[in-house]
């Protein structure tokens, strides 16, 4: 149909959002946001996630989750620079991948590095307040994960709901915090530069927009 | 169970010292030391001694061989499995040529280790620069598989190929005054792309009292796995001090300077409040971000399994320890 359309020389409605509203555009970005996981998760069977393949884990399962906050925060900003409104759809989905690497997260740092050592981990964030910030940071997610399918939208009411929502700014930053903290040993502060320029962006582009003159 | 090189390699053994209590097998060890002395016969003796160091270190041909006879210092061959080498080689803290680990392996191919000469300046008789070809000759070469801890909470196990320090020291003959020795690796930022950063005050410069240095476990390695230092691991020499942290034993040395003062060390002009001059493996004292109690052997323990305790000085206690007697560890961290 479209090969017909495009054969015949007729102007392509919508362009980039009609691609966007394929049926294959979910599923296709679901399989995407999966292959972190999948090649984690080889590495771990294979081996190949070099001599201490807890730390690998844990920090990129950290890095994957800041990567699909930025995702996430740019699908606004995109809709309104390039007009590609079709990009809504993929939002949630988005944030729900969040959701789900900072939970992984949560679970190799637990489980790997504190073996679910309660005392242990009482100790490490006494030690290491990062943990405490990072920790925070996936408290406020949680309540966005679970208020995430259309029931509770309109059990909450659309202006409720965008309000609790406004919690992922406070999770950018204190995601920010955490890994700018956990670098701060080291001195070692490009990629915290990289990821806070990001966000900063995604983050000023909606101040401006509320408040330009 | 997705864990375990051995069983990627498919080999499914279990590892000794998991089944055996370490009492039980350190035990058994030093009985067989004891009928390695001679008290059983010479025939008993050879079979008993080759037991006791049944652990063969397989070169990887990789670099230039450099061979060292099993040595016969008092804890200088210890019996934990050994790190493999490509976890060695590829997991390294040398922050001239990064700070992630997998940088130096990464960044040092460009490091010229020849010539390489090493200037011996202070408070020494015969202060003089040695070029690394006389330094490789200077003392007979001796294998010591040492356990190193990092003070990050890993560690490994590591077949190095060099002599103790105190022969080198010995034939510079240090001056009364001469209380401390300070360690300077190269600083050349063509080289070590990083030395431009502004993570440490370069030249990396390290320290150890003279007794310390004195040790015979104190060692000038030239070499691992039988074969000479890749670069990422401090070529063409290095010092290493098993019952300090890691970062105690500095890498590519230039510069061995015999002084009065303690040195001011690297790691604590960075952070005077984390890092002490001493430095000695001590589960009993934290650093101030992390507990010290515990650490990951690196390639060995499996991804789901528990750390393991650090030892007292690392597990050179019987060695070592007299040297701290009456020294508050707390206080001279």
């Amino acid at each position: 149909m479209a090969a017909a359309e495009f054969a015949r020389g007729a102007p392509r409605r919508g362009g980039v959002n009609s691609t966007l509203l394929r049926p294959a555009v979910k599923p296709l970005v679901f399989a995407a946001s999966l292959l972190p996981f999948a090649w984690l998760l080889y590495g771990a069977i294979a081996n190949t996630l070099g001599a201490n393949p807890a730390e690998a884990l844990i920090r990129s399962l950290g890095d994957w989750t800041l990567r699909f906050l930025c995702l996430t925060l740019a699908i606004t900003p995109l809709r309104h620079w390039t007009g590609w409104h079709a990009l809504a759809r993929l939002r949630r989905m988005l944030g729900l991948f969040t959701f789900f690497y900072a939970s992984l997260h949560l679970l190799a740092y637990g489980w790997l590095d504190m073996g679910f050592d309660v005392a242990d981990i009482a100790k490490d964030i006494a030690k290491r307040p990062f943990i405490l910030v990072g920790f925070s940071a996936f408290v406020l997610l949680l309540p966005l994960a679970a208020t995430s399918f259309n029931a509770a939208i309109r059990a909450l009411g659309a202006q409720r709901w965008q309000a609790l929502h406004r919690a992922v700014y406070a999770i950018a930053g204190l995601a920010i915090l955490h890994f700018f903290w956990m670098r701060s040993a080291k001195h070692n502060y490009a990629e915290v530069a990289v990821y806070a320029a990001i966000l900063a962006v995604l983050l000023g582009a909606r101040l401006w927009r509320r408040f330009r003159p | 169970m997705l864990y375990s090189k051995d069983r990627a390699q498919g080999f499914i053994h279990p590892i000794a010292s998991e089944i055996t209590p370490r009492e039980v097998y350190e035990q058994r060890r030093d009985f067989l030391k004891t009928l390695a002395a001679g008290s059983a016969g010479v025939a008993l003796a050879g079979w008993a001694a080759r037991d006791a160091h049944a652990q063969s270190v397989a070169r990887p041909n990789k670099l230039a061989a450099l061979p060292g006879a099993r040595s016969a210092v008092a804890g200088a061959v210890t019996m934990d499995k050994l790190t493999s080498y490509a976890d060695i080689t590829s997991y390294n803290n040398f922050y001239e040529f990064g700070t992630d680990k997998a940088d130096p392996a990464r960044n040092a191919g460009k490091l010229v280790t020849r010539p390489w000469t090493v200037a011996i300046e202070g408070e020494v008789k015969k202060p003089q620069t040695i070029g690394i070809e006389e330094l490789l000759k200077l003392a007979p070469m001796e294998e010591r598989i040492y356990r190193l801890r990092c003070v990050e909470g890993w560690s490994m196990v590591i077949p190095w190929v060099g002599y103790s320090l105190s022969e080198l020291i010995k034939r510079v003959e240090p001056t009364g005054n001469a209380k401390y020795v300070e360690f300077h690796t190269l600083a050349d930022p063509k080289q070590m792309p990083y030395v431009r950063s502004s993570v440490l005050d370069w030249p990396y410069v390290e320290g150890l009292r003279m007794d310390e240095a004195m040790h015979p476990l104190t060692l000038l390695a030239f070499g691992l796995y039988g074969e000479v230092l890749p670069n990422q691991n401090g070529a063409p020499m290095r010092l290493m001090v098993p019952w300090k942290y890691g970062f105690k034993s500095a890498k590519s040395i230039v510069k061995i300077r015999f002084v009065e003062q303690q040195p001011k060390t690297a790691w604590v002009k960075a952070a005077q409040q984390e890092y002490g001059f001493y430095s000695n493996v001590n589960p009993k004292v934290d650093h101030p971000r992390w507990s010290q109690a515990t650490e990951r052997r690196i390639g060995e323990d499996g991804l789901f399994q528990k750390k393991r305790p650090t030892q007292m000085f690392n597990g050179y206690e019987a060695q070592v320890g007299q040297l701290y007697a009456g020294l508050d560890l707390v206080k001279n961290y």
